[in-house]
C-alpha cells in the first residue's frame, strides 16, 4: 500500500531567522510582508499572544512593543536558500519527493518506512539546516496533510504523527471540514448546512451526492479521506505557467518616470527568472493601480497586454514593450500605489521555432548572459538598464530585514571568538 | 506576495574550462586524451553543500588555533562535534567560536589564545553547538 508523508517546516520564515539570530529564540517573532505591510509569519509565542495572520503592522506597533515582539521584514533570499537546503536534505533520505511549496514537501514512503523513519528525517533536517519540521503520514496526500496538522496541534507527539498506524475515525472526527486540504470556507459552510462538519462526516458521506454538490474536486477529497489515493506525487515541477513581479511602492507615486523605473526593475527581475528557467515568454501584461484603501483619493486601475512573436527572454525587448504598455495605461493626476508585470504563455527556450531566415541574435544573448552572471555575483541590479533609474525612491520599505546570510559574501553571519 | 519555488541546490561554482580544444585544421590535439575537469575548490572545502554555511570570525581569542579576525569559517552543521573540534556555538543566546573539550562528563570551551582561560560550561548554561568548523579561509597580510 502506498503511503505519503507530508513534511512541513514549522513557522518557516521565523525559523529561518532564528537559525542566524539566537536572540529570536523563545521570544515572540513576526515576519512582515513586502513593504512591511502585514504579518505573514508568526512564531508559536506570537500566535499565543493572539497575533493574527495578515494583521496590519502599523495598527499593532504598540502591542508589539508592549509584548517584546521581534518584528522583521521578509528576507526571501534567505528563505529561498534555506528552503532549498531543507528539500535537498529530504532528498538524501527519500527517493520520491514533491516540493509542494517553499516550506512543504510530499514524500512517498517505502513499506518499511513509518514513524521511526519520520523521526530520523526530522532530526536530520534539524541538524543539517537548523529548521524544525513536522511530519504527517497518511494513506493519501489529503490524509498526510491532516496527520501533519495533528502533529502540529499536539506538541506531545514531538512533530510526527502516523495516521496509518492508528484507527483514524476518532481523529478525523476532531478535524473540521474547513481544515481539510482543498476545502475552502464557502464549501465548508455548504457542507455544514447538511450536517457534514468534520473530516469523519465527509469520509462517510455519499460519494455520488458529493460529486453532484461539490464536483469532481470534492469527490476526490472524499475518496482521499477514505484512503483511496487520487492525487499522485508530482515529482517534476509543473512547468511554470506565468512569472510575475508586482510590489507596492514605499509611498504613493504620481510621475510616470518613477513608475517606469519600478516597472523596469520588476521586468529585469522576471526576465532573469525567465532565463534561469530556460523559458521564453509569449505574452506580457502590465498594470498600475491607485490605493484602494484610500477611497477619499481618486481611484484608477488599468492593465494592458502585448504579444511577442517570436517569444523572447531578452530584457531590453521586454522593458521597451513594458514601457510602451505603461504609456498606454498611465493617466496623470493619480496617486499610484502599485505597478507590476506578468509574463504568460511561457514555453521552454529550446523549443523556439526560429523562422528560417530570421537572424539569431547571438551577440544579444551573450551580452544578456554576462549581465545575468555579474548580477548574480555582485548582487541584484549591479548592472541595470537605464530605465530602472539610479535613485529608486519608489523602492519598497524593508526597514527590518535581516542579512542575506547564505547568499551574499558581505552579509555573512559574524561570530565573535571571545 | 510572490514566493519563488525553491531552486535546486547547485553550489559548485567552478570556472569552466573547455573540455575539448577546437582544432581548426582538423588535427587532433595530442592533449585531448588528457583533458580533465579543472580543479574546483568547493570539492575540497565543502563536503556537504546542503549543511555547509560560511560565517565570518571577529576577534583575536582563537588566533593560536589558526583563526584570525576577519577569516571566513567553513561550518558544517551535519558534523557531530567531537572533543577538540573547533565549533560555532550558541552560548546563552550569543554566538561564539571555540574549541570544544569534553573531559569526564564536563564540557569546556577553550580559546586559542593564552590570554583567555578555558571556560567550563555549567548545567544552568544554555549551550547549543551550531556547527563544526571544517576549514578556515584566511587571507595573509
Amino acid at each position: 500500500m502506498t503511503r505519503f508523508a507530508l513534511v512541513d517546516c514549522n513557522n518557516f520564515y521565523c525559523s529561518c531567522e532564528r537559525v542566524f539570530n539566537p536572540r529570536l529564540i523563545s521570544v515572540p517573532v513576526v515576519v512582515l510582508s513586502n513593504n512591511d505591510g502585514c504579518v505573514v509569519a508568526r512564531s508559536e509565542e506570537a500566535k499565543k499572544l493572539g497575533i493574527k495572520m495578515g494583521a496590519p503592522a502599523f495598527k499593532n506597533e504598540a502591542m508589539f512593543k508592549r509584548n517584546g515582539v521581534q518584528v522583521l521584514s521578509s528576507n526571501y533570499a534567505l528563505y529561498g536558500d534555506m528552503s532549498a537546503r531543507v528539500m535537498s536534505t529530504l532528498r538524501t533520505m527519500a527517493e520520491h519527493i514533491e516540493v509542494y511549496s517553499i516550506d512543504e514537501a510530499f514524500l512517498s514512503l517505502e513499506d518499511s518506512q513509518g514513524e521511526s523513519f519520520a523521526r530520523e528525517l526530522r532530526a536530520r533536517v534539524r541538524q543539517w539546516t537548523g529548521i524544525p519540521v513536522s511530519v504527517g503520514i497518511g494513506a493519501t496526500k489529503t490524509l498526510a496533510k491532516l496527520a501533519n496538522r495533528w502533529a502540529k496541534k499536539n506538541p506531545h507527539l514531538n512533530g510526527v504523527f502516523d495516521l496509518t498506524a492508528v484507527e483514524p475515525d476518532e481523529i478525523l472526527a476532531r478535524i473540521e471540514c474547513e481544515d481539510i486540504w482543498g476545502i475552502g470556507r464557502r464549501t465548508a459552510a455548504k457542507l455544514a448546512r447538511v450536517g457534514i462538519r468534520t473530516a469523519l462526516d465527509l469520509r462517510r458521506a455519499d460519494i455520488p451526492w458529493i460529486r453532484d454538490e461539490l464536483g469532481v474536486v470534492g469527490e476526490r477529497i472524499a475518496r482521499e479521506l477514505n484512503g483511496i489515493s487520487c492525487v499522485e506525487l508530482e515529482e517534476l515541477p509543473v512547468s511554470k505557467k506565468a512569472i510575475a513581479s508586482a510590489r507596492s511602492f514605499g509611498h504613493q507615486v504620481e510621475s510616470i518616470e518613477k513608475i517606469q523605473q519600478a516597472l523596469s526593475t520588476y521586468i529585469a527581475r522576471v526576465a532573469e527568472k525567465l532565463r534561469a528557467g530556460k523559458l521564453l515568454a509569449s505574452r506580457m501584461e502590465v498594470f498600475v493601480e491607485t490605493n484602494p484603501f484610500k477611497p477619499e483619493s481618486p481611484q484608477y486601475h488599468a492593465s494592458a497586454q502585448a504579444t511577442f512573436m517570436p517569444p523572447t527572454d531578452q530584457t531590453p525587448e521586454l522593458i521597451s514593450s513594458g514601457i510602451s504598455l505603461l504609456r498606454r495605461i498611465y493617466r496623470p493626476g493619480f496617486q499610484y500605489k502599485k505597478t507590476g508585470v506578468m509574463l504568460t504563455d511561457l514555453i521552454p527556450g529550446d523549443r523556439v521555432q526560429m523562422s528560417l531566415f530570421e537572424e539569431g541574435d547571438g551577440q544579444q544573448s551573450h551580452l544578456q548572459s554576462v549581465v545575468d552572471q555579474l548580477n548574480r555575483k555582485l548582487g541584484q541590479n549591479t548592472i541595470r538598464y537605464a530605465s530602472m533609474g539610479m535613485e529608486q525612491t519608489w523602492k519598497m520599505r524593508q526597514l527590518r530585514k535581516s542579512h542575506c546570510y547564505t547568499t551574499h559574501w558581505d552579509e555573512l553571519l559574524v561570530v565573535g571568538t571571545s | 506576495m510572490i514566493v519563488d519555488p525553491p531552486v535546486p541546490l547547485e553550489r559548485r561554482t567552478s570556472r569552466p574550462i573547455p573540455l575539448f580544444a577546437t582544432v581548426p585544421a582538423g588535427f587532433p590535439s595530442p592533449a585531448d586524451d588528457y583533458v580533465e575537469k579543472s580543479i574546483d575548490l568547493n570539492e575540497q572545502l565543502v563536503r556537504n553543500p546542503t549543511s555547509t554555511f560560511f560565517v565570518r570570525a571577529r576577534g583575536d581569542s582563537m588566533r593560536d588555533a589558526g583563526i584570525a579576525s576577519g577569516d571566513i569559517l567553513v561550518v558544517d552543521k551535519a558534523v557531530t562535534a567531537a572533543d577538540k573540534q573547533i565549533v560555532v556555538a550558541m552560548l546563552d543566546g550569543e554566538f561564539t567560536v571555540k574549541r570544544l573539550r569534553r573531559r569526564n562528563n564536563r564540557v569546556f570551551l577553550e580559546s586559542g589564545n593564552q590570554d583567555f582561560p578555558p571556560r567550563e560550561i555549567t548545567p544552568d548554561q544554555d549551550l547549543v553547538i551550531w556547527g563544526v568548523v571544517t576549514f578556515v579561509i584566511h587571507q595573509p597580510k
